[in-house]
């Protein structure tokens, strides 16, 4: 007997929530099933659409015969991508014409951020402007993008206040001090500084993040000062010399984004408050608490929208189909294959990284499905030799019709009832162009949206 | 009729000298470095020293890549073979380490270190000396090629929560490597007549002292939470005074059974095997009672295998010696079941965790894959093969209470978070809330040690107040050990799913 529901989807990140709501919302009955904890917890919570276009053409002819991984010194030639973008809208027909983007339109975009902002409602800013934001990040570069949490409002690059950013000398992937430095090297309209402070010193220098997280969200005492009292405290010093060096009044102080998990914006307030000067954060690599708190409030709105979701157990193949039609899909929980049926199914499993795309030395698959992934027979021309260049890698995934329908080696539509989103969606190139999170939106509504079409009454 | 209602303690003490097979591990996908092999497809890894040392040089040749599953030649407490000896024939300059069936190298080398594992964990969320999961697993493995290091002792600070395991996305196997990594601290490093050493004997082996107790239940009861006793447990032995210790029922699950005349529905075609566990038995029968009525509700034939514990308290204290002692009478008993035409049916889902994960991990017995293959959680199993949603939207009625539901991190880890709430969530008269998806914080026997006890209850801090905020003064969970934790932190009494499933269905 398969546990059957109307619509599967298949992965718990963006593109996969985004399916499931938009499924929901057209009324199916929606269940999504995801092998690991979601991966948002990884991601830097920034919701980025298109930042940049990379070119897709080398400035002169590539070198004659198979790459070699840099190891010649006459390097490829390749031209600067087009950007920061200040209208990402307005570049999508300037990308190739396989792209997600080209393929569903920008409308879906466009629709895909509105649901968006939708679910996430006050904590998330960007939605009053088509024009992308400018947020300053843990290296000390400025990533344009279309949405930025509430708590990053306050460092946004294009406000023209003199900034203070803060480091903790235990935290060793991130310097505040260099992040000041790039900051400047990049141009901004603003005075900044940074510094390394103690706090963090309270705790063993190798605790976790989440440890500085959750003394601050509980204001623990440490050595008897509550902790929020003691960070401001160990912060004014600096801030004072900031102040000194700068000449002037410092109106924002920017943390590593770990202050306060639950309640951060509780812990926000209250350092503001404390050091006189608006207090934000710069998003980090993984661990990322803006990434969790993300993953909180999505999982909260697929709740509230009905679907269900389970997590800890792979889609593992097909098990049925007829009449280019799929069935049932296998679950593997723990050495059994469960069937899992719906009328129509949603592939949001991720890429190469997230492993919705596996590739060995003999080929690239789509292990959940079994879809066609199209890519060069010659794995030496899966790669070029420029490490930042046009990697064909990079676009691998399954291909889809406009509906987001993946398609066969012949070009025809694999299964009636199964599209794709997210990241194992190929074609572009999210590294580059700073477009993840608004292909998983795009592509997700529209798999959602049409997936709920297939559903009999 | 009554089925396998024999003899508590089966015949399981019988020597079991099964090698498995050291190429089990599929050795002829494994290209020397490149690792593609995550948790889903790896060896166990546990052979207790006695039987490893017995006959190295009869194992049986296997194809050289075999032995590229490596080691690294050191004596590990978990039986590596220890070969230093390279065969310039078949050496490949790849294979750094030599020698051995115990890998869990394609493991370590999985991980890229995003740290999804780390923040992940409760325990380095409230305790900055716990250097986390990416160091315990991966990194100490790789530490630990060398003879000269030692495991480091914090491994013991690890609760076996296994949420590391459901936040990787490269299927590292954490708890594996943690579980391994703990057997050997407490075989070579720990003093054994330490008192920390003869606490977590006595708190891992709960079955024994169980056992005893439920022969004088009231006054076990009583004697266990005596003012003077506790203080006296707590500063002699380091068990924590602020716990009450469980209540024993009068009369065991297996004595009800028994008294009950076993099962009372016949059916060759749908028959599942229970395995109760020692809590269920010792401490809440009425969990176990309520799976006998639900699933003989609908149609099936219960068997109760003899059995012991599943293990998960000695895997969490690095007892594995006395976990394979056990896994070797409840793998006999459970395989006959299964010959029978059983599926195996857990009411905790640390149990069912255990014989799905960590026994075909860890040990190799006859048998061990199969009982993996055919055990499932309780709600589960009937979700799969019954519509209990249905029924009880059709049928079911409850009585206006509302619950606080707490998802057990074991629960988690086989996708199972969500099924209570999902099972119940149109049922008139009930009313379910999730809690949220932070861990209890007892982990077993972890919040059972003095020195444990405030970073148990600071990791609970965020569901006790989640339970607060809900509308339900009632708690639910599967786990045994969640429950205490939750009445512990809030005074609310607790339920199964079971039990909320046998009222508002069959009874």
């Amino acid at each position: 007997m398969a546990i059957d529901s109307e619509v599967l989807v298949v992965g718990g990140g963006l593109a996969g929530i985004t399916a499931a709501v938009s499924a929901a919302r057209e009324g199916a009955d929606v269940r999504l099933v995801s092998h690991k904890a979601s991966t948002l917890r990884q991601a830097s919570g920034l919701i980025d659409a298109l930042g940049y276009v990379p070119p897709t053409e080398p400035a002169e002819q590539l070198r004659e015969g198979p790459p070699t991984a840099g190891r010649q010194l006459d390097r490829d030639e390749w031209p600067d991508p087009e950007g920061p973008l200040a209208d990402p809208f307005g570049a999508v027909d300037r990308l190739p014409d396989d792209h997600p983007y080209r393929v569903v339109g920008a409308d879906a975009l466009r629709e895909g951020l509105a649901l968006f902002d939708d679910l996430v409602g006050d904590a998330y800013r960007g939605a009053h402007t088509d024009t992308n934001a400018l947020v300053p990040t843990f290296g000390g570069t400025v990533k344009p993008t279309a949405r930025y949490p509430v708590s990053s409002a306050a460092g946004l690059a294009s406000d023209d206040r003199p900034m203070f950013v803060v480091g903790f000398r235990s935290l060793t992937e991130y310097d505040a001090r260099a992040v000041a430095g790039r900051l400047e090297a990049a141009g901004v309209p603003f005075l900044v500084a940074g510094a390394e402070v103690e706090f963090a010193e309270a705790f063993r220098s190798d605790a976790k993040v989440t440890r500085t997280a959750k003394a601050l969200d509980h204001d623990e005492p440490i050595d008897g000062t509550p902790a929020r009292e003691a960070l401001a405290a160990a912060v004014e010093p600096h801030l004072a010399d900031a102040r000194a060096e700068l000449g002037g009044e410092v109106g924002r102080v920017g943390f590593p984004a770990f202050v306060g998990d639950d309640r951060a914006a509780e812990v926000r307030a209250e350092l503001s408050d404390r050091l006189g000067a608006d207090v934000f954060e710069i998003p980090m690599g993984p661990p990322s608490l803006p990434g969790l708190r993300l993953e909180d409030r999505l999982y909260d709105a697929l709740d509230a929208a009905g679907v269900r979701f389970e997590t800890g157990n792979p889609v593992v193949g097909v098990e049925t189909a007829a009449d280019g039609r799929m069935e049932t899909v296998a679950v593997d929980r723990n050495g059994r294959e469960v069937p899992y049926g719906a009328d129509a199914f949603v592939l949001a499993a991720g890429g190469l990284v997230g492993k919705g795309i596996d590739s060995d030395r003999g080929g690239v698959r789509e292990p959940s499905f079994g879809l066609h992934v199209p890519h060069p027979d010659d794995r030496y021309d899966w790669f070029v030799d420029d490490a930042f260049g046009d990697q064909p890698y990079a676009r691998f995934g399954v291909r889809p019709d406009g509906r987001g329908r993946p398609l066969d080696a012949e070009g025809e539509v694999e299964y009636d009832n199964v599209f794709a989103a997210g990241g194992v969606v190929g074609g572009a190139d999210v590294a580059r162009e700073k477009s993840a999170s608004g292909v998983s939106l795009a592509t997700g509504l529209v798999a959602g949206r049409n997936a709920a079409t297939e559903v009999h009454g | 009729m009554t089925r396998h209602t024999g003899n508590d303690d089966g015949n399981g003490d019988a020597e079991h000298t099964d090698q498995g097979d050291p190429s089990g591990s599929s050795p002829a996908e494994s290209e020397p470095g490149v690792p593609r092999v995550g948790r889903d497809d790896r060896p166990a890894i546990f052979v207790p020293d006695d039987t490893a040392e017995d006959d190295p040089a009869e194992r049986p040749v296997t194809d050289e890549s075999a032995e590229t599953a490596t080691d690294g030649g050191v004596d590990s407490a978990t039986g590596g073979t220890g070969s230093t000896e390279l065969d310039p024939e078949t050496y490949d300059p790849v294979d750094v380490f030599p020698g051995g069936d115990l890998d869990l190298r394609d493991g370590a080398d999985s991980c890229y270190k995003c740290t999804s594992c780390d923040t992940s964990c409760p325990v380095a969320e409230v305790d900055d000396e716990f250097p986390g999961p990416k160091f315990q697993g991966p990194e100490q493995w790789r530490l630990k090629r060398k003879d000269d290091h030692d495991i480091d002792e914090s491994i013991t600070s690890c609760s076996n929560c296994m949420r590391c395991d459901d936040a990787c996305p490269s299927s590292v196997p954490l708890s594996q490597m943690h579980n391994e990594a703990r057997g050997q601290f407490v075989e070579e490093q720990m003093e054994k007549l330490s008192v920390e050493y003869l606490r977590n004997r006595l708190l891992a082996n709960y079955r024994t002292s169980a056992r005893l107790a439920s022969m004088v239940p009231r006054v076990s009861t009583f004697a266990m939470n005596f003012g003077p006793a506790r203080w006296a447990m707590d500063k002699l032995f380091g068990i924590p005074k602020e716990r009450d210790f469980p209540e024993f029922a009068t009369q065991t699950f297996r004595e009800w059974w028994r008294e009950r005349g076993g099962a009372r529905v016949e059916n060759p075609d749908k028959r599942v095997a229970y395995f109760h566990g020692c809590y269920s038995n010792y401490n809440t029968p009425e969990v176990g009672k309520a799976m006998v009525r639900v699933y003989e509700h609908f149609g099936y034939e219960v068997m109760v295998p003899p059995q012991k514990c599943s293990g998960t308290p000695m895997f969490a204290n690095g007892m594995l010696k006395d976990a394979r002692r056990h896994a070797e009478t409840n793998v006999e008993n459970l395989v006959a079941a299964i010959g029978d035409g059983a599926d195996v049916i857990a009411s905790c889902t640390s149990c069912s965790m255990s014989l799905r994960q960590e026994y075909p991990e860890l040990f190799d017995i006859h048998g061990i894959e199969d009982v993996s293959e055919h055990t499932f959680e309780a709600l589960e199993y009937l979700r799969i093969h019954e519509d209990p949603e249905g029924e009880l939207v059709e049928h079911g009625e409850g009585d206006g209470q509302s619950f606080a539901y707490h998802a057990p991190c074991h629960a988690r880890n086989q996708g199972l978070a969500r099924q209570a709430i999902e099972t119940f969530r149109d049922v008139d008269g009930v009313a379910m809330e999730d809690v949220g998806d932070s861990c209890s914080g007892i982990s077993g026997t972890y919040g059972w040690k003095s020195e444990k006890y405030e970073k148990s209850m600071a990791i609970g801090e965020e569901m006790f107040e989640h339970m607060e905020d809900a509308e339900g003064d009632v708690g639910m969970t599967e786990c045994p050990t969640c429950a205490m934790q939750m009445e512990h932190g809030t005074g609310y009494e607790v339920r199964h799913p079971l039990q909320l499933l046998e009222n508002t269905l069959v009874a």
